[in-house]
């Protein structure tokens, strides 16, 4: 099962949630893939609508794509955010300018 | 009939999944076994510069600003010799649609799918190319869907791609997330399989023609503008399309003496199918893991016949490191005003460096692209990301950076040194890739050394030569 944030949560017939599945399980993986990845499977993560009833994380659902196309998977997310963002300020950066500007001067 | 879906059944079903999804019979350019007519696949089953231009300005993708850098231009020439420091300009592709050039190959390649009455298309990518087909399909009513390779076996996504994927998403395309491995090409064959969708490859010759008008533009422009040809351009090179589109059509537009760089992020020593490697990187693309393998072995694409053949148009090849590229990015916000990349910086930093203090104040040396930035994509969230991922971020010299372990940022914009890569040994390379698969002591005919003097831009002479030293 994939590692979900949200253990208590249920998703209804509507809504916006990311489903999980494996593509291929570790053992059935390219050949030429390293040997750490060799270990470990390659799982896939798809967002879309929920199509029918309710689930809980963890449960098999079915959800309609963007695409509007019918894809099945386990449910690890309800109403998944995007959580990137533009990190810390970062000192080594910041010096750079005045730097620079000052040799203009 | 149902078909396996295992790795080695979906793999071997590559070539007749690929023809169905991009519409171009490739047998009819092979010439066997080594080579096949490059030149004709580009004119029969692409699209002439003419045609590019209308399909992409009826898209509004194109004809984006050329900015002459001149902050940055005074500071180069302050670190040159006298007389030394080109004119820098940049060709700001961040205007695009989408924010990058890659609208240009995604507005040929949905114009054709919808053309020949596809009713979607899929693109396996990571970078801008997700985000610009998905805005091309968006603009002509196509369904879209992209896959990524976006996260380690922990779950944990580069910061980069979760944006782009974002941006995937936002233009309604339906995308795939993947964990690290090569298998994304076996995820997205069997998406082909079961839509018959268009397989909106990067490296169609539609996608390569797009491009042409990245370099037209370019010359046609200067010489306007300053009466003058570039005397050099850099373009920044993974699986190469950019530095291939740029040359074509600068060659298109009569400026072929211009020398053409590719410049790539050095990335050396990090597996690029490695779980563990994968979030030690800073660069998910633009880097030498994609630009040396594409340019010593062009066929390993999504497509039978790749038509990006950077070793064709490329007169020479440098890296730069991660940490001259973030320190770079910084210097164009800073003095230029302009918050773009970070990994479409990597020619800038390269240009910045070594190669307009090489030139002389009367000459001119442009920056093919931007990108646009953003969450993810900007580069303190790159450089808090690999803190969090035990890389060392710091201040020195340029030359101690360590791929995955160390991100050294320049003290001093002299420190930074675009360092030359052997193309002489990238051309053997290919030459020597070329031959695999043929019985020992296979000797390629007339016909094939002029095919691989073409696909190194040397002469029969060269191959000839290089091909006496492989079979001893």
């Amino acid at each position: 099962m994939a590692f979900s944030a949200q253990t208590d949560a249920i998703a209804h017939k509507g809504d916006w949630v990311q489903i999980y599945r494996i593509v291929l399980e570790a053992g059935a993986r390219a050949p030429q893939v390293p040997e750490d990845t060799q270990q470990v499977s390659l799982e896939a993560r798809i967002k879309g609508f929920m199509e029918d009833g309710s689930a809980r994380i963890g449960q098999k659902v079915a959800i309609q794509t963007l695409a509007g196309r019918r894809v099945e998977g386990e449910l690890v997310v309800v109403n998944p955010a995007y959580g990137h963002d533009f990190g810390e300020p970062i000192p080594e950066l910041l010096a750079i300018g005045p730097e620079l500007r000052r040799m203009l001067e | 009939m149902s078909r396996g879906t295992s790795y080695q059944e979906v793999m071997a079903r590559k070539g007749e999944i690929v023809n169905q999804a991009v519409g171009i019979d490739y047998q009819e350019f092979e010439r066997p076994p080594i080579a096949f007519d490059y030149e004709e696949m580009m004119r029969t089953a692409g699209y002439s510069l003419d045609e590019v231009r209308a399909i992409q300005g009826e898209m509004n993708v194109g004809e984006t600003p050329l900015m002459e850098l001149k902050n940055i231009t005074r500071l180069v020439r302050q670190l040159a010799p006298p007389g030394k420091g080109a004119r820098i300009f940049l060709k700001d592709e961040a205007a695009n649609p989408s924010g990058s050039f890659k609208d240009r190959r995604a507005a040929v390649s949905c114009y054709h799918a919808a053309l020949k009455g596809y009713k979607g298309v899929i693109a396996a990518t990571s970078g801008n190319y997700g985000a610009a087909v998905a805005s091309q399909a968006a603009r002509r009513g196509l369904k879209c869907i992209i896959v990524q390779e976006v996260f380690d076996s922990r779950g944990v996504g580069q910061p980069e791609i979760i944006e782009k994927g974002r941006a995937c998403e936002a233009y309604g395309a339906e995308v795939w997330q993947l964990t690290v491995g090569p298998e994304l090409f076996y995820t997205f064959l069997r998406l082909l399989e079961e839509t018959g969708y268009f397989n909106a490859s990067l490296y169609t010759p539609f996608g390569i023609a797009g491009v042409e008008t990245l370099g037209y533009e370019i010359a046609e422009e200067l010489r306007e503008r300053e009466g003058r040809a570039p005397d050099v351009v850099i373009a920044t090179h993974a699986g190469g399309g950019n530095i291939t589109g740029t040359g074509r059509g600068l060659i298109k537009a009569g400026s072929g003496r211009t020398v053409l760089v590719g410049a790539s992020v050095d990335l050396s020593g990090l597996h690029m199918a490695s779980d563990a490697d994968f979030n030690r990187k800073s660069f998910t693309t633009g880097h030498t893991g994609f630009g040396v393998p594409f340019a010593t072995k062009a066929d390993r694409a999504d497509v039978p016949r790749n038509a990006a053949r950077s070793l064709r148009y490329m007169d020479r090849y440098v890296t730069v490191t991660q940490g001259e590229v973030f320190y770079v990015t910084e210097m164009l916000a800073q003095l230029e005003g302009l918050q773009r990349g970070p990994a479409g910086n990597t020619s800038l930093a390269a240009a910045v460096v070594s190669i307009a203090q090489e030139l002389s104040e009367q000459q001119i040396v442009v920056v093919n692209e931007t990108e646009y930035t953003g969450a993810g994509k900007h580069p303190t969230a790159q450089l808090t990301f690999a803190r969090r991922n035990g890389v060392e971020v710091r201040r020195g010299d340029p030359r101690e950076n360590r791929p995955g372990r160390a991100i050294v940022i320049p003290e001093d914009p002299g420190q930074i040194r675009a360092v030359d890569v052997d193309l002489d040994a990238l051309r053997r390379s290919n030459i020597k890739n070329a031959l695999e698969g043929l019985p020992e002591g296979y000797a390629p005919g007339p016909e094939e050394i002029r095919f691989l003097a073409g696909e190194t831009r040397t002469d029969e002479a060269y191959v000839r030569q290089a091909l006496e030293e492989l079979l001893l």
